[in-house]
């Protein structure tokens, strides 16, 4: 499936998804949470990534983080938000560098709030329409609360407030 | 990254210059553009077949638009209860021309409107912005309308100014990016008076506002409590969090409740279940996510504070003295208007002010509904008498906070005009209800009509004197939004195999007494649930002690006294 980038391009999956039971391919390869603990993975150069479950804390795995370069997080339906907090929690509490991807049932009007807690890229059915997702991103650029997108305004005036990069 | 570090702008001259709601600025109101061209595209998408239902619902409920019995309902955020007198009359206009001429104003301070067409919503949200309003999260699994005192800034007795927070928590929790898909809804109230106005204890997070020996401003935190289906009382979590750490504290609140909330069962999906289930360990859970998020980033500054208090900062108050001649003549040589002003005038933390509470409870009238005309009238009452300010509070009644008492006869005299003085306030008829089975696809009976009907039974004034404050409060189903189970009378109606059965709690309350109600025993029928509660009432008038209110005889006495009046015989 295709994956949208930051600026809301559509690129193409260098990650394979891998069953549990299935060998490790020699590419980025994504594995859930078992598969991951159970493999040595030692030697190994062809990056690693995380198929998040939403009820995973993100300090049941933050021992994992070191090895890992991408982190799929899971919206099972559009209006489960517990991929919002795992984000966050990643970014500002385990420092977490690497790609954060949101996968799953997830909107156009979703977009730029998972930005704002430090989601990278969207992975979006085949044929999906980019623009309608640029365009939802851009919509609002005004936001009253800081978040994974920058430091706060510089101090008074009303430092809640902030207009989002383009 | 462009951070905007402006001065507030200057009031607009539209705007009645001394209320003190909290006043755009033109990035303000860019944002409310946005976001109308954001809604506005949605709706297209939904049309077009881009969006499904189940995808458009989320976002057209977070815009204040929900699907109800016969229209849809268009729910419009009155921030903390305050409104100007612009306001109020767009909110007339409004009503005019795209409703049937009245509105129905809310226990969440908020206003509706019952009869709205989808296609002229967008026409509707641009009226709104032109007087800096919207409905911006007034539905959804979101950060609702933070509400307060709505007496706030006028009480003599507050610690300190709720309103001030109530707006910061307004823009914190503004299209929150992390805390925009809850579990479910999420409902903050806040107060800085000793006397709890807000029903603290029975919301999501409930905030108190308080002082220390030094005079520097800190929270006390609840969270937790809730109606609905299953009613709970709040857990308190912290004594005190620093002001710079209050927007900290509540994000560490609602981060372990959006990680945690139940997400499979819409029914035990609010934070008062999470609260209850895991105890103490909710608490510890909050106190480390707190420790641990990076506080500078969360710091709530000073001159924030500073900036938005500048927005509430008293108006301009002539130097009198309390009870001037006029006043005291129009109480001691009008009985009418004195039997008002005992039960809508307030004292004021301004000498020879009062704050008054306008009934929206006319006899056999619908609670909380004002037509255009009335929302008009109190607009002009509020410029001509009040610095054109106006309050909702929570028992769906109107404020005007700041009255000279000697333009209180004068004040009466408007009201009166336009259907406004009915001097219920506190007593029996100045009932909370719901909108019930006339408007609502949810409610399980009718509970308009039976405020009315209660209403009716009661119409004489001397009798509601005689029995005193008591709150009654219906609700239509087991969702509670008449907040039955905080009622010193609560009444639910249920369907009971296709008939609606009322079953009546006694003794509940949402101030700092705080109780949930306990059921008296079976429901009653339509027709007879106005006995059942005049048969309540005569047994509190024969068995209450001197100053007695209902609900101090019914703590004394128990359930005992009122079941036996009430099933004797059958």
């Amino acid at each position: 499936m295709p994956v949208l980038d930051a600026k809301g391009h559509l690129v193409a999956d260098a990650w394979v998804r891998v069953a549990d039971d299935a060998p490790l391919p020699d590419a980025p390869a994504l594995l859930s949470l078992a598969r991951l603990r159970a493999e040595a993975a030692a030697g190994r150069n062809a990056p690693l990534g995380l198929l998040l479950d939403p009820a995973t804390q993100p300090e049941e795995i933050a021992e994992l983080l070191p090895r890992l370069a991408l982190i799929a997080v899971l919206l099972p339906k559009s209006k489960d938000g517990r991929a919002f907090t795992q984000a966050r929690a990643l970014r500002e509490h385990f420092g977490f560098a690497g790609e954060i991807r949101a996968t799953g049932h997830v909107l156009p009007d979703q977009w730029r709030m998972l930005q704002r807690c430090g989601v990278s890229t969207v992975e979006l059915p085949e044929g999906a329409d980019a623009a309608q997702w640029q365009r939802s991103r851009a919509v609002v650029d005004i936001a009253y609360q800081p978040a994974q997108d920058g430091p706060l305004p510089p101090g008074g005036g009303l430092g809640l407030r902030r207009r989002l990069a383009a | 990254m462009n951070a905007l570090v402006e001065p507030i702008a200057l009031p607009d001259p539209a705007f009645p210059p001394h209320a003190r709601t909290y006043r755009y600025d033109e990035v303000d109101r860019e944002f409310l553009q946005e976001r109308i061209a954001e809604f506005s595209d949605q709706i297209a998408r939904r049309l077009g077949g881009e969006l499904t239902e189940d995808e458009f619902k989320p976002l057209r409920l977070m815009n204040g638009l929900y699907l109800q019995l016969h229209a849809y309902m268009y729910r419009i955020a009155i921030p903390y209860g305050i409104l100007n007198a612009t306001q109020l009359r767009q909110l007339a206009m409004i009503a005019r021309r795209w409703d049937r001429g009245y509105g129905h104003f809310t226990t969440r301070q908020n206003i509706q409107f019952n009869w709205t067409r989808l296609e002229d919503v967008p026409d509707i949200m641009r009226a709104l912005a032109d007087v800096d309003m919207h409905a911006i999260q007034t539905s959804g699994n979101c950060i609702r309308n933070t509400t307060t005192d709505e007496y706030a800034g006028a009480d003599p007795e507050e610690a300190a100014d709720p309103r001030i927070y109530a707006e910061i928590i307004r823009q914190w929790s503004t299209l929150h990016p992390e805390f925009t898909w809850l579990p479910r809804k999420f409902k903050i109230a806040i107060t800085g008076a000793p006397q709890d106005r807000v029903a603290m204890q029975v919301h999501d997070v409930g905030l108190v506002v308080k002082r220390d020996a030094a005079g520097a401003i800190g929270f006390e935190v609840w969270a937790g409590g809730g109606l609905g289906r299953t009613p709970v009382l709040a857990t308190k979590l912290r004594d005190w969090v620093p002001e710079e750490a209050l927007l900290a504290y509540l994000e560490a609140v609602l981060r372990v409740y959006n990680a945690l909330g139940n997400r499979d069962n819409i029914y035990k999906a609010r934070i008062k279940i999470l609260v209850r289930d895991l105890g103490e360990e909710f608490r510890e859970r909050v106190e480390r996510e707190f420790a641990r998020l990076p506080q500078p980033t969360y710091r709530l500054d000073p001159e924030v504070v500073a900036d938005i208090a500048a927005h509430f900062a008293p108006p301009p108050f002539a130097r009198l003295t309390d009870a001037p001649p006029a006043y005291a003549a129009a109480l001691a040589g009008d009985a009418a208007f004195a039997a008002w002003a005992k039960q809508s005038v307030r004292a004021h933390r301004q000498p020879g002010y009062a704050s008054v509470t306008i009934s929206l409870k006319p006899i056999g009238g619908i609670p909380g509904d004002a037509s255009a005309e009335q929302m008009e009238a109190v607009a002009a009452l509020a410029e001509r008498h009040g610095f054109g300010e106006i309050r909702v509070s929570h028992v769906q009644n109107l404020v005007l906070p700041h009255v000279r008492q000697e333009d209180l006869p004068a004040v009466w005299q408007g009201l009166r005009e336009a259907g406004l003085a009915t001097p219920n306030i506190g007593l029996v008829s100045d009932i909370i209800a719901c909108p019930g089975m006339d408007y609502c696809a949810l409610a399980t009976a009718r509970s308009i009509p039976v405020a009315q009907m209660i209403s009716e039974r009661f119409a004489d004034l001397d009798r509601q004197h005689a029995i005193g404050e008591c709150f009654i409060n219906i609700s239509g189903c087991i969702n509670a939004c008449g907040h039955h189970h905080i009622g010193h009378i609560g009444i639910l109606g249920v369907d009971k195999r296709g008939a609606e059965s009322y079953q009546i709690t006694l003794g509940g309350s949402a101030t700092n007494d705080a109780a949930l109600g306990e059921l008296v025993g079976p429901g009653f029928p339509y027709d007879k649930v106005t006995d059942a509660v005049e048969t309540i009432l005569r047994t509190y008038l024969a068995e209450r002690a001197a100053g007695e209110r209902f609900v101090d005889t019914y703590r004394r006495i128990g359930l005992g006294p009122f079941k036996e009046a009430l099933y004797a015989g059958a």
